[in-house]
């Protein structure tokens, strides 16, 4: 296993075995280690003495089921802390099977404007990692859809994968994404959140091609275990209604949760103003499948981001002359242009998804400021065409693109915006706090800033996995939340996409299963107990750095708008108070 | 009395019009629990996972009230 070392300084790099003390870290919990023990906390993002760091989990390149995930982590240009920003996508496979444990992005080029493609291969004899950089300056101020398939042209005849940053990340937003391509050679994964596509540009690094012929594969440990767990893990997902074949997800895509959510009212609507949207149910992933099936004559079901997953969720729209329109319309992006923006049309919130991913803009952050956007007056809300030109005028960089290009924290106050909905800078998702409590707890205190993935607690707080809490109670929510947020960091060290949550917290052999993957791989003899503690190990080393970075405490909180103004159709404020909220992180 | 009912995501072809989301007006009598729609729509009680009334989770055992507004829904995941 390697650490790959490059300094961009002078493209010279370094490859060394993985030192001792982070031989059982991957993923996140490696990531975020090696921010925390190499980036100083008052580092500026976008200078040199920052670093990128890609990892993939554990059991990523193996044949683990839905493990095709790669954690990117720095200091985020959006939050001011860290961040780890995850993607599932060949690139992440790849590798795995190359063994490169890290992959490390240091110092940065003293001619601003140049950048740089970079080639990592194997040598056929020694199985060394090797390099081979190209110029990249004539890819940059295009679309990616435009430049994704020219830099395959290029390396035509070689098995390549591809990571690379938009026209976003060349302005230096802080919502800029890392772009990954799909199993379609689509630039379409993002490790979207906080900004750090933005660190890649700065470091004049525009692309990261995987060239993994002859790659070994992962080690394994102990086989016999690994293959055990494997299948334990692939049985509770093809059992579970949520992710089996032709299941919720493979049918519906993430955005069947757009119904629900508005039932219960706490689908944020018109910039966080309401829970619920009445035309929610024209932006379903019902009304997706249903569309699709209109316009194609048959019924499509979902696809895999990435090798070797069960659940396949991805879906893909298409236009009304068949042709493909974008691949994926995940609920966040759908609810982020639709219910938040008050537009209703698949199209449109289709197009919107398209020019981010082309412009290697995060979708949610996108979204989210351009609520904000609205709620000054700079465009109206439910203006699908308004908010079409504005992510254009964002991509190309226009002033008014450049100050909503810097995030929805940032953008709001400019706007002189009061009800802007972030947290430490970063847009919320698409779940409103005031109507689920729990997911605002996750929001207010996760190291991320608003992140709806450091700690899913919505499956028992909406969707009755693992328990049926009631949203609007905050009754046993703060531990809840620390649970979920440790558990996650787990999980996103293991290198699984978070939605094989679904499967395993109702199914305790797919739990112990994921375990028993990891225990295969690393050859240790890991618990339940123990894996929390190591996802809580990694929340630690997180939460020092943020408050190195001069965000403590008093960073972890709701806006204010969200205790005062209260939510339709319930009627509620988020009531939780700091006190409460500190003992999320102050228990850890 | 009348409640009006919706059904989502796969449990959609169980509503008269066999559509999703689309609400529809039921005929029940005072006094009727919740899980006397199943029988009435004939829907499997395994098949529910998540049962709404005026946008609050409820039990089986709920009791409904004129003009009560139901959302029922498979078990479901995203993020
Ligand atoms: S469940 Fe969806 S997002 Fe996760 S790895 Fe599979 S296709 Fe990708």
């Amino acid at each position: 296993m390697w650490f790959l070392r490059i300094n961009m300084k002078d493209r010279t790099h370094q490859l060394t075995e993985v030192p001792e003390k982070y031989k059982k870290l991957a993923g996140r919990s490696l990531t975020s280690n090696l921010i925390a023990d190499e980036v100083p906390p008052l580092a500026h993002p976008l200078g040199p003495n920052n670093k990128l760091v890609f990892s993939p989990g554990f059991v990523t390149g193996t044949s683990a089921p839905s493990s095709s995930r790669i954690s990117v982590g720095g200091k985020s240009p959006l939050t001011g802390g860290i961040k780890e920003s995850n993607a599932g996508t060949p690139w992440a496979w790849k590798l795995g099977r190359m063994r490169i444990k890290a992959l490390i992005v240091e110092g940065q080029p003293e001619d601003k404007g140049e950048f740089w493609g970079l080639v990592i291969g194997l040598d056929k004899e020694t199985g060394q990692p090797t390099l081979e950089w190209f110029d990249a300056t004539e890819f940059t101020g295009q679309d990616a859809y435009d430049v994704y398939p020219m830099v395959f042209k290029k390396f035509e005849g070689r098995r390549v994968s591809v990571c690379g940053i938009g026209m976003a990340s060349e302005h230096a937003y802080g919502n800029a994404g890392v772009i990954f391509e799909d199993m379609s050679q689509n630039p379409s994964r993002f490790a979207g959140r906080g900004g750090l596509g933005s660190v890649m540009g700065s470091k004049g690094l525009k692309f990261i091609l995987l060239d993994d012929a002859g790659a070994p594969g992962v080690e394994i440990a102990d086989k016999e275990l690994f293959d055990e767990g494997r299948k334990k893990l692939a049985a509770a997902l093809n059992e579970h209604a949520i992710t089996k074949p032709k299941g919720g997800l493979n049918t519906y895509g993430t955005a069947v949760l757009v119904n629900i959510l508005n039932e219960a009212g706490g689908l944020p609507t018109r910039n966080f103003s309401r829970g619920r949207f009445e035309n929610a149910a024209k932006i379903a992933g019902e009304a997706i499948f249903d569309g699709v099936k209109e316009r194609l004559g048959e019924e499509r079901y979902n696809h895999a981001c990435s090798p070797g997953c069960i659940i396949r969720c991805s879906n893909t729209w298409y236009r009304k002359d068949k042709s493909e329109h974008v691949s994926c319309v995940e609920y966040e992006s759908d609810w982020a242009f639709g219910a938040n923006l008050e537009i209703d049309d698949l199209d449109t919130i289709s197009e919107l998804v398209k020019l981010c991913n082309g412009y290697g803009l995060d979708t949610i952050e996108t979204g989210v400021t351009l609520g904000v956007a609205m709620e000054a007056g700079v465009l109206p809300f439910g203006d699908g065409e308004a908010a079409i030109e504005m992510v254009h005028k964002m991509g190309k960089g226009e002033p008014i693109g450049r100050i909503l290009g810097s995030g929805t924290g940032t953008a709001g106050k400019i706007l002189g915006v009061v009800r802007t909905p972030a947290v430490k800078g970063q847009g919320m998702p698409a779940y409103e706090p005031r109507a689920v409590k729990g997911i605002g707890i996750t929001y207010a205190t996760s190291t991320m800033g608003a992140d709806h993935t450091a700690g899913y607690t919505i499956a028992p707080e909406i969707l009755a996995v693992m328990d049926d809490l009631d949203p609007l109670s905050k009754e046993g929510k703060i531990a809840l939340s620390r649970a979920f947020q440790a558990t996650t960091a787990f999980i996103d060290t293991s290198g699984h996409c978070l939605f094989i949550a679904f499967a395993i917290l109702d199914i305790a052999s797919g739990y112990q299963g994921m375990i028993d993957e990891v225990n295969g791989v690393l050859g240790t003899k890991w618990t339940a107990d123990d894996i929390l503690e190591l996802g809580t190990e990694v929340l630690r080393v997180e939460r020092k750095f943020n408050e190195a970075a001069g965000i403590g405490k008093q960073a972890d909180r709701i806006p204010e708008f969200m205790h005062t103004e209260p939510l339709p159709p319930h009627n509620v404020v988020f009531e939780i108070d700091e006190e409460t909220l500190d003992k999320v992180y102050g228990e850890l | 009395m009348r409640v009006r009912v919706k059904l989502f995501a796969t449990l959609g072809m169980y509503a008269p019009g066999g559509e999703s989301a689309k609400p529809f007006v039921m005929e029940v009598d005072q006094g009727t629990r919740l899980n006397a729609l199943l029988d009435k729509l004939d829907i499997p009680e395994e098949s529910v996972r998540v049962k709404f009334v005026n946008g609050r989770a409820r039990k089986w055992d709920y009791v409904l009230e004129p003009d009560d507004e139901v959302g029922l829904f498979p078990p479901i995941g995203g993020g």
